[in-house]
């Protein structure tokens, strides 16, 4: 099963990539940007889909300062 | 006593921290797939890019072999003390409390640091004599991060042990942290380098205090 994992900074936590590439849309000419927020994409296939989850609190996440969201595509 | 310098695929700072801990005591590197400590009194867990840092840094080595008894063994009151990547291994370890994330300058910083000690009586800083201590910092994930609770209760336990001086925190870490241990205080953590800070060919020996308080934690131990 192919199964992708999003990992974001949690809300709160200063994210000084995000901010330096919302800084740079403007000059660019792109106007009405807010919230930009950088994180990491891990695809993998998987056997066992309920793994997915203490994968993620055990290694592809740090739950201390990301969040982390499973997309199982079946 | 003798000190246990660990080593990675991609460390860099484990022969500055063998030279430091030879200083005040005997020690041996212990390689990164060995799971006996070899008897040593105290594990330092050196800077460098353990594991390539892939993921994010210190995650893959805080599963290594070695790491599983480092934790065995501070779980059982032994010292144990991470300098930059070390440091970000321990954490990653829940050995110490909260995160390092990317610097807030987004760039790879080298550069002398004075660092306040805020914590005096403690296993990792009680042979130092007072005033700041002028230490170099090289990294690019060294920004500090706990949760409030995690702070406050940091705070309570006096777990914060040595902060950036006023201007000094170019990494961007919450309340200038530069180094904190755990609740029990027998593990500590800090991004600067004391193990570059032991000689006056290189301008300071500052270093040499966090290796010194350690020996004198372990033979008092001993008394």
């Amino acid at each position: 099963m192919k199964a992708r994992v999003l990992i974001r900074p949690k809300a709160g936590i200063l994210d000084p990539q995000g901010e330096a590439v919302q800084r740079a849309l403007p000059a660019l000419g792109f106007e009405g940007v807010a919230n930009v927020h950088i994180g990491r994409l891990v695809e993998l296939d998987v056997d066992d889909a309920s793994q997915l989850e203490p994968m993620c609190e055990k290694l592809l996440a740090n739950p201390l300062v990301e969040d982390y969201e499973i997309v199982l595509n079946q | 006593m003798k000190f246990g310098v660990l080593r990675f695929p991609g460390s860099c700072d484990e022969v500055d921290a063998l030279h430091a801990a030879r200083r005040v005591g005997d020690a041996e590197l212990l390689w990164h797939r060995e799971r006996d400590l070899k008897g040593v009194d105290a594990i330092v867990v050196p800077g460098g890019f353990s594991y390539g840092d892939y993921l994010r840094a210190g995650a893959i080595a805080r599963f290594s072999p070695v790491m599983e008894s480092v934790i065995a063994f501070a779980n059982g009151g032994g010292l144990v003390l991470g300098i930059c990547n070390g440091f970000q291994v321990l954490c990653e370890a829940r050995l110490l409390p909260g995160a390092l994330l990317p610097n807030a300058n987004l760039r790879f910083t080298f550069r002398q640091v004075q660092l306040e000690v805020v914590e005096h009586d403690t296993a990792f800083t009680r042979a130092h004599d007072g005033g700041r201590l002028s230490i170099p910092a090289k990294h690019s994930w060294g920004r500090y991060y706990a949760d409030e609770p995690t702070l406050t209760a940091m705070q309570e336990h006096g777990q914060i042990v040595l902060r950036y001086a006023k201007g000094e925190n170019f990494n961007g870490s919450l309340d200038d942290i530069a180094g904190v241990r755990n609740e029990q205080g027998n593990v500590f953590g800090l991004m600067p380098h004391p193990e570059h800070a032991v000689d006056e060919l290189t301008g300071s020996t500052d270093g040499l205090c966090i290796f010194a308080s350690m020996r004198m934690a372990v033979e008092g131990a001993r008394v």
